[in-house]
């Protein structure tokens, strides 16, 4: 991986968080600690864990580096390569497929101009689908950041992708 | 309109906050459970019958009386918030709209159990739902319900909220452990249970968001008053996140008295299916469980109508029948196609299987591969055998059950719809212009 983040990403501010957060187990038990830290630590480094970032992980958290790395590794809201400013999660699993998300992803792949897993030149959007994330009934949907967008339409997603825009542009 | 004990106050403006909550009766069963023994309070839980909500169905007062209580060694409950089976969202909107009352339950079962530190496991996509129940938890601190000698019981207890971060299979309640550990959420190997080895090696009782917070209405109705609703074994209510082809998709409290086809085609629930279509298929009980066709879906292989109960959906075993699971209601209607939406289920598993044992972690991605080159017109006849062998020996032999639920609906789809995979064999052009399946297996008999 040539590309980093490696400029430290844990404010002061955050290194109380982190302290905060390693309270909530009992003496001995900070490795629990891990996923938290791991998810606050992506939100501050554009949305992606670089080595760096996950090495400073590991000595806040007194652990070794690979122990970081296998549990990035292993679950999937972790992003190991950059992602772009936007990331479009779209479900695509039984469910939501009933409800036309296959049309929905195409539709978003021809919009943005890049496939699954790809980043639009501008760093703007990345496209990525996913397994069900719990919205069943208000499919096709997709995550952006911390919120769920459902009752997809093509026309919901054309005015969320000027919405991100517009938001890059103030 | 069936009897409501965890929804009746979903709908009170502002039952969200502290105080609303507390207005309408909000806290009593803490103030109860306190009153009584924690010996007692698993008693009434005994005698409510409630069984596990997330989808095995196991009695929850069994299961907590099997918790281990050695001197010394602190005891966990972990509240199982991780709702990541396909059709199932009836826990989030538990958290999101009453999110006292899931804290209230959870105070009345730390009690019971004797866990001083208790956690909610959360998927991580639920980030919202983080924010409510911190601000739940922080506002039941500041009134006294968590902290040190609540009520002046001498019973201390606090509640954290534990991000997950994308992984199906921490809702195993080992991996969960693993997960909240620090850990990849790799099951472990069962004996020894949780209930004597658990979150960091303590006794650790692992239930589902729903479970504990119908540990409210059993302590204010008492578990004998509980066990009246419902039919035999299926006592109490049952949340039910119904979705796919139907007019109204929700979750639904059903007090497990009524039929599946009420609860398809009433207006209270479902409402029918979708754009005036006839119904094909249903997965009754989240995406693991077996799919059924219409016919078998509203009358058991007997004949008897089907009920929405946890003994009617299994009667038949998987010949006929199939689970009510964790009530993820995922209904088909006649255009949908069984091996596409069989692909998706499958192509799930394989994304979400931790790798650990060998027949799932490949079998997982076989099925995928084979009922991918169905779905885009290159299957061969004998994939069909090939599937059924492969669900086979995945099927009992891993260390958690997600080999299983990995296995099931590819098997059922193959006993209940194995012409419409022939199909696909003998006519992909059709298949793949048409893009969906065979209408023929929409009952043109089912009708409200």
């Amino acid at each position: 991986m040539k590309e980093t983040n490696s400029m430290s990403k844990f404010t002061e501010e955050m290194k109380v968080e982190v302290t905060r957060i390693m309270d909530r187990y009992p003496e001995g038990k900070q490795k629990s600690a891990l996923i938290p830290v791991l998810l606050m630590a992506q939100d501050a480094s554009e949305g992606w864990l670089s080595p760096e970032v996950m090495d400073e992980t590991a000595a806040l958290l007194g652990l070794e580096p690979i122990e970081v790395y296998e549990v990035a590794t292993f679950y999937s809201m972790f992003n190991l390569q950059p992602v772009g400013r936007h990331v479009f999660e779209v479900c695509q699993t039984g469910p939501c497929m009933l409800n036309g998300s296959d049309a929905l992803i195409a539709h978003i792949q021809h919009r943005l101009g890049i496939g699954v897993g790809e980043t639009t030149p501008d760093g703007l959007f990345t496209l990525k689908t996913v397994e069900c994330l719990g919205a069943c009934g208000y499919a096709p949907m997709m995550q952006l950041g911390k919120h769920y967008r459902e009752h997809l339409t093509p026309e919901k997603v054309d005015a969320l992708i000027e919405a991100c825009r517009n938001m890059t542009m103030a | 309109m069936g009897r409501k004990l965890l929804l009746e106050k979903a709908d009170i403006p502002g039952i969200r906050s502290y105080n609303v909550y507390r207005q309408h009766g909000g806290y009593a069963a803490v103030e109860k459970a306190l009153r009584m023994t924690p010996e007692e309070v698993v008693e009434e839980v005994k005698k409510s019958g409630l069984r596990g909500r997330g989808g095995a169905g196991f009695p929850t007062g069994m299961k907590w009386s099997f918790l281990a209580k050695p001197a010394g060694v602190p005891r966990y409950l972990v509240c199982n918030a991780d709702e990541s089976e396909p059709g199932t969202f009836k826990d989030r909107y538990l958290m999101e709209f009453l999110p006292h009352l899931l804290i209230e339950g959870l105070i009345a079962a730390s009690w019971a159990l004797g866990s001083h530190r208790t956690y909610i496991y959360i998927r991580g996509e639920y980030a919202w739902i983080v924010d409510i129940l911190d601000q739940a938890i922080a506002e039941a601190n500041a009134h006294g319900w968590l902290g040190k000698n609540i009520l002046g019981s001498g019973f201390d207890c606090q509640i954290y909220v534990q991000r997950g971060a994308g992984a199906y299979i921490c809702g195993e309640e080992t991996a969960l452990i693993e997960s909240l550990e620090g850990k990849r959420g790799n099951p472990r190997i069962k004996p020894p249970f949780p209930a004597v080895k658990g979150l960091w090696d303590c006794p650790t009782v692992v239930n589902n968001v729903e479970t504990l917070a119908a540990v409210v209405p059993i302590l204010q109705l008492g578990g004998e008053e509980y066990a009246k609703t419902g039919i035999g074994k299926s006592t109490g209510t049952k949340l039910i996140s119904a979705c796919g082809n139907i007019n109204r998709p929700g979750v639904y409290e059903i007090d497990m008295t009524i039929s599946v086809e009420e609860f398809i085609y009433s207006d209270e629930y479902c409402g029918g299916i979708a754009g005036g279509k006839r119904l094909k298929a249903c997965i009754p009980g989240g995406s693991s469980v077996p799919i059924l066709p219409a016919n078998l879906l509203l009358r058991t292989a007997k004949g008897e109508k089907r009920m929405m109960t946890y003994e009617s959906l299994s009667d038949g075993g998987f010949q006929t029948g199939s689970m009510m699971g964790s009530g993820g209601f995922i209904v088909l209607d006649e255009d949908q196609c069984v091996v596409r939406h069989t692909l998706t289920l499958a192509r799930f598993y394989r994304h979400e299987s931790c790798g650990q044992c060998s027949p799932c972690r490949e079998g997982t991605g076989w099925m995928e591969k084979i009922l991918h080159r169905m779905e885009h017109g290159k299957g061969r006849m004998e994939d069909i055998d090939l599937l059924w062998d492969i669900q086979r020996r995945i099927e009992g032999n891993t260390i958690c059950p997600l080999g299983d639920a990995a296995a099931w609906p590819v098997a059922a789809a193959i006993r209940h719809f194995r012409d419409e995979f022939a199909w696909h064999v003998t006519a992909p052009e059709e298949c793949l212009r048409r893009n969906y399946g065979l209408a023929q297996y929409a009952d043109e008999l089912v009708s409200a």
